[in-house]
């Protein structure tokens, strides 16, 4: 084990230990806070400056604790308000300006970030079979990429919804399109977190399958069905509370997805390790007692989000639906998936249920997952019907 | 604690059929899916309204009394654990923990103390210093969270459950089981409803339904409950005085808004309130919601225009949306009841190049038999383009299952059905009908040098022929030439007839430009020979079109109702708390692990010995690395 120990001493309470860097930051992102609200102030209701206000803070958080996701955002930012004042106050500057065409308009940014997420995938497996390490680092600078594409691609189509009219302009999380999209980042975002706190890219290839698999339905989407196209929102959903109902509840859905892949992992390490001691598989990929923690930070993290998002609905509905749980086909599965996650998280804690039938477990989860997240809006009806297939 | 996942699975087994099975639909639908058997044994498991069921309600009973019984045995000593620093914990004890070391230091004793304490509370412990016979013992913890975290979730999971049973109908059910209330099933006026199926204005927990027509007040709402509704009064009143739909650019609605207008004894003044979707009112505990809206009666001039018969003048009535009227056709008396208008359709553009267009008002009715048969009507009153050339859609079915087939209606240059209906009306009237035959039979080649009598009978077979098609379409002719016409010559025959009858429609169209006053002498514009062909197209699938009249709309004056629910619900003041620590609790348990740690420093004369050793509930890999760090610490500084 490395010795950090000089700069764990140091620890002292939290803001003590921040340095001038750290403070440089939070200043600079709750300037960035300050001017979204002098700029929008007048379209934002309470709530709105509210979750602003929590955004702003909630940046500088996870910046301090973790720093890449600083490049991550001064990237995105300067990126995203480039694109912007490339449109200036005409859509249609999108089919003439070189960078937006080619780049960052919110559609040339997105299938950027699909093509960098399969690369990326092709990179990470690569990585797992040479054993190469820099393979690894293309593979892992590849996602960062395709994350901030894609990440600037929801932040610039934001500014289009306006740009279209200040009556349509609402927040990319509306449709299956947009929470595609959101989807891939978060799920990105959580395994590279992991990836540079476990130092391990071996994983890469098996998460960002499922990443890649989201970014085929939302091409077939785009091509097929004329997704990407931006349409106002229902008046059900003209509510601050989608703001943070429909993050919360991704960062469930990737969290849960990012444990499933490391079951899938667990699964053919823990066979191979038996089967094939020496094979590539058994080496390569990480021990088993580090597969076993990530998942399980991962259902816990999920899980806590989960929970998190699903109350937030549970609030929004009494708002809306005029009743706080309605057995809508969304919210009973949501229900299931979160029963499901509890029954995890208990037999773990409690039982100390641990190895492959966890791994199963996970795996199957995910399948609940999905059938809640897109299952549900494709064979059932019911209040949620804003993404429909 | 095997009994809650058991349960805990159950409830997801039961929320899965659920959704499976889609609830609260009227019963007819259900025999209708199913067929009466498994109908009746699906009926006995609850399985169209499961969430209310006994059965489910029981599963969550219990559920609540399991957790209950759980935290009431756990909460004990996990409260007295978190206080708790271990101290006595055996030096042979902590030597078999998996986290330990031991070494040889030779610091003095009270820098030895001094360090440690200052190393574990820099590292957020709390410490409890003790003298034992071992030597010195230093116990730490942190974390005491995650045991908190566990009550808060389970404390949660009853409160949530309690509050939400509250909200359920489990004192409908049992007032329903007692015979205290009664279903009402029959669509009667409110007025009429018996006592028996009305709630009182105190009802504690409820969710109703009311459509107001603007203008217009009341002060019940009804609740959906098994196969019928009951009444629920309310101790105010409420009046819609408007209500309003808002669009985007495009088309799609961006906003439903009613304004209200309270109307309570009690109040000095009325309170006046706009809601819309997500912004509802609260009066005295009772929530107000915009939930849906309709037609609220709107008064339409309609124009009946006869598609058989002789009579080819069309009737104007007035009529009320969600009325029935009386009208009288060709084929005698019928009821007309209308069911719905709309004053416009803002539908997705088949063309694609413009998202959404507006197809114009519509209006849905039922022509009702004496036997009581009904086929059902959408009249759409603008016409619609199609390949160039624009129609009128009116779509019929004969039962609300199917859906409706279309009739494409050919307008005019002018944009109006008239010339179609005058084109029927000559295919209608004898004389007319005469007088073309006549003027065919002797104008045409074939028949031009016949003598008087067998023109007259060309004319004859020609009235003949276009009664056929005006009656049964070109099935019927080739019905006809069927049973008549020897096999070898069936296919010249219905080309000579095809022929004929093509002729005949002409001239019989001609005679409608002619009275419409075209030139006579002037050749056929392409528009007209267009619209001829397509009216022929019409006129043969006309008599499936079931109705002797075609109903228009000449001018309307829109009312509309909004629907609103009503809500009274106290059961989330205990659930929105119980949410609150639910959340708290799941952080806790997860982000502040319990952690021990133990340090025994024993003088061995100059020199102390030391031995550190550490557990943890959960996160064992962070564990792993903390102990890891301190270890390193400690025996770099302490040597």
């Amino acid at each position: 084990m490395e010795n950090l120990l000089d700069q764990e001493f140091r620890a002292d309470s939290f803001l003590k230990q921040r340095s001038l860097f750290d403070w440089t930051w939070a200043l600079l992102v709750m300037a960035g806070t300050v001017f979204a609200f002098s700029q929008y102030r007048h379209l934002m209701d309470g709530f709105e400056i509210a979750i602003l206000l929590g955004t702003g803070l909630m940046t500088v958080w996870l910046g301090w604790f973790w720093p890449s996701l600083r490049t991550f955002t001064l990237a995105v930012a300067g990126l995203s308000l480039f694109a912007i004042s490339r449109y200036g106050m005409a859509l249609s500057a999108a089919d003439t300006n070189f960078f937006l065409k080619y780049l960052l308009s919110s559609q040339s940014a997105i299938m950027w970030m699909s093509a960098l997420y399969v690369m990326a995938t092709v990179t990470y497996f690569g990585h797992l079979f040479s054993g190469n390490e820099f393979t690894g680092k293309v593979a892992g600078n590849l996602a960062w990429s395709a994350t901030t594409l894609g990440m600037i691609g929801l932040m610039v189509r934001w500014r289009e919804s306006y740009l279209m009219g200040v009556d349509i302009g609402h927040i990319p999380v509306s449709n299956l399109y947009e929470v595609f999209i959101l989807f891939s980042i978060i799920t990105a975002l959580l395994y590279l977190y992991y990836e540079q706190r476990y130092r391990t890219r071996s994983l890469g290839g098996f998460v960002l399958l499922v990443i890649s698999a989201a970014v085929g339905f939302l091409l077939w989407y785009t091509f097929d069905k004329q997704a990407h196209e931006i349409q106002p929102l229902v008046p059900a959903l003209n509510s601050y509370w989608m703001k943070i109902h429909v993050p919360a509840n991704f960062i469930g859905y990737g969290s849960f997805s990012l444990a499933a892949m490391i079951g899938v992992v667990f699964i053919l390490k823990s066979g191979a390790e038996t089967g094939n001691p020496h094979g590539l598989v058994a080496t390569r990929l990480p021990a088993l007692s580090l597969l076993e923690d990530v998942m399980y930070k991962a259902i816990a993290l999920g899980f806590a989000f989960f929970t998190l998002a699903t109350i937030l609905g549970a609030l929004w509905a009494a708002e809306a639906w005029g009743g706080y749980w309605s057995w809508d086909p969304k919210e009973t599965w949501a229900l299931i998936v979160w029963l499901n996650y509890a029954a995890w998280l208990h037999m773990r804690l409690t039982k100390g249920w641990n190895g492959r039938p966890m791994a199963w477990w996970a795996i199957i989860g995910f399948f609940v997952t999905l059938f809640a997240f897109l299952g549900v809006n494709m064979f059932l009806s019911g209040l949620h019907s804003y993404g429909e297939l | 604690m095997n009994l809650a996942i058991t349960l805990l699975v159950a409830v997801a087994i039961a929320a899965v059929i659920g959704t499976v099975l889609k609830q609260n639909q009227p019963y007819a639908d259900y025999v209708l899916k199913f067929g009466p058997f498994w109908f009746e044994i699906f009926k006995t498991l609850d399985l169209y309204d499961v969430y209310s069921s006994s059965w489910f309600l029981t599963i969550l009973t219990f559920l609540v009394i399991s957790t209950s019984v759980c935290v009431y045995r756990n909460t004990p000593h996990m409260l007295r654990d978190m206080r708790n620093f271990h101290e006595h914990a055996h030096q042979s004890a902590l030597q078999r923990l998996a986290h330990h070391a031991q070494w040889q230091s030779g610091q003095p004793l009270k820098h030895s103390i001094d360090y440690v304490s200052a190393l574990l509370r820099h590292k957020r412990y709390k410490i409890k210093q003790l003298d034992t016979k071992g030597g010195l013992l230093i116990a730490a913890k942190k974390g005491a969270g995650s045991r908190l975290g566990y009550i808060f979730t389970h404390v949660a999971i009853i409160i949530i459950c309690i509050g939400g049973l509250l909200d359920g109908n489990v004192p409908l059910k049992i007032a329903q089981m007692r015979g205290d209330i009664a279903v009402e099933t029959r669509r009667i006026p409110a007025s009429e409803v018996p006592e028996k199926s009305a709630l009182p204005a105190d009802n504690l927990s409820f969710r109703a339904n009311i459509d107001i027509t603007e203008g217009k007040a009341a002060n019940i709402a009804f609740i959906d409950f098994k196969d019928g509704y009951l009444v629920q009064k309310l101790p105010f009143t409420i009046r819609v005085d408007d209500f309003r739909i808002e669009h985007y650019e495009s088309g799609q609605p961006k906003s439903f808004e009613s304004d209200l207008t309270i109307i309570d004894k009690n109040l000095s003044a009325p309170i006046r309130q706009t809601i819309s979707v997500n912004h509802p009112f609260s009066y005295k505990g009772y929530t107000i919601y915009q939930n849906s809206f309709g037609d609220g009666g709107s008064l339409l001039k309609l124009a009946l225009h006869p598609l058989t018969g002789a009579d080819s003048k069309a009737q104007e009535i007035e009529a009320a949306v969600k009325e029935a009227h009386p009208i009288r056709t060709a084929a005698g008396e019928l009821s007309l009841e209308i069911a719905d208008f709309r004053p416009f359709n803002v539908n997705p553009d088949p063309t694609g190049v413009k998202k959404f267009r507006n197809i114009g008002p519509s209006f849905q009715f039922k022509l009702r038999k004496a036997n009581g048969v009904a086929y059902e009507y959408l009249n759409y009153m603008q016409p619609v383009e199609q390949d160039g050339a624009y129609f009128y859609l009116s779509g019929m079915r004969r039962s609300p299952a199917e859906p409706f087939q279309y009739w494409f209606i050919p307008a005019g240059a002018d944009k109006r059905p008239d010339r179609f209906l005058n084109f029927l009306a000559a295919l209608n009237n004898p004389g007319r009908l005469n007088q073309v035959a006549t003027a065919t039979a002797q104008s045409t080649e074939n028949s031009k040098n016949l003598p008087a009598a067998e023109q007259q009978k060309v004319a004859e077979f020609m009235i003949a022929l276009s009664r056929q098609f005006t009656e049964g379409g070109n099935e019927r002719i080739s019905a006809q030439i069927e049973k008549s016409v020897p096999e070898a010559q069936r296919k010249q025959v219905a080309e000579l007839y095809a022929t004929v009858l093509h002729q005949f429609l002409i001239n019989v169209y001609l005679s409608v430009l002619e009275q419409e006053g075209m030139d006579a002498t002037q050749p056929v514009s392409d528009f007209d020979m267009r619209f001829f062909e397509n009216a022929v197209n019409a006129l043969s699938v006309a008599y499936q079109y079931g109705s002797p009249v075609l109903v228009t709309l000449n001018s309307f004056k829109h009312i509309e109702a909004t629907g609103l629910q009503l809500t009274r619900s106290p059961g989330q003041w205990l659930v929105f708390p119980g949410c609150l620590l639910l959340a708290v609790g799941v952080f806790f348990m997860f982000y502040l692990p319990q952690r021990r740690l133990w340090v025994i420093i024993k003088p061995e004369g100059e020199k102390s010995s030391l031995t550190l050793a550490g557990s943890a509930l959960r996160n064992r890999y962070d564990f792993d690395r903390e102990f890891e760090l301190i270890r390193q610490d400690l025996t770099q500084k302490l040597t």
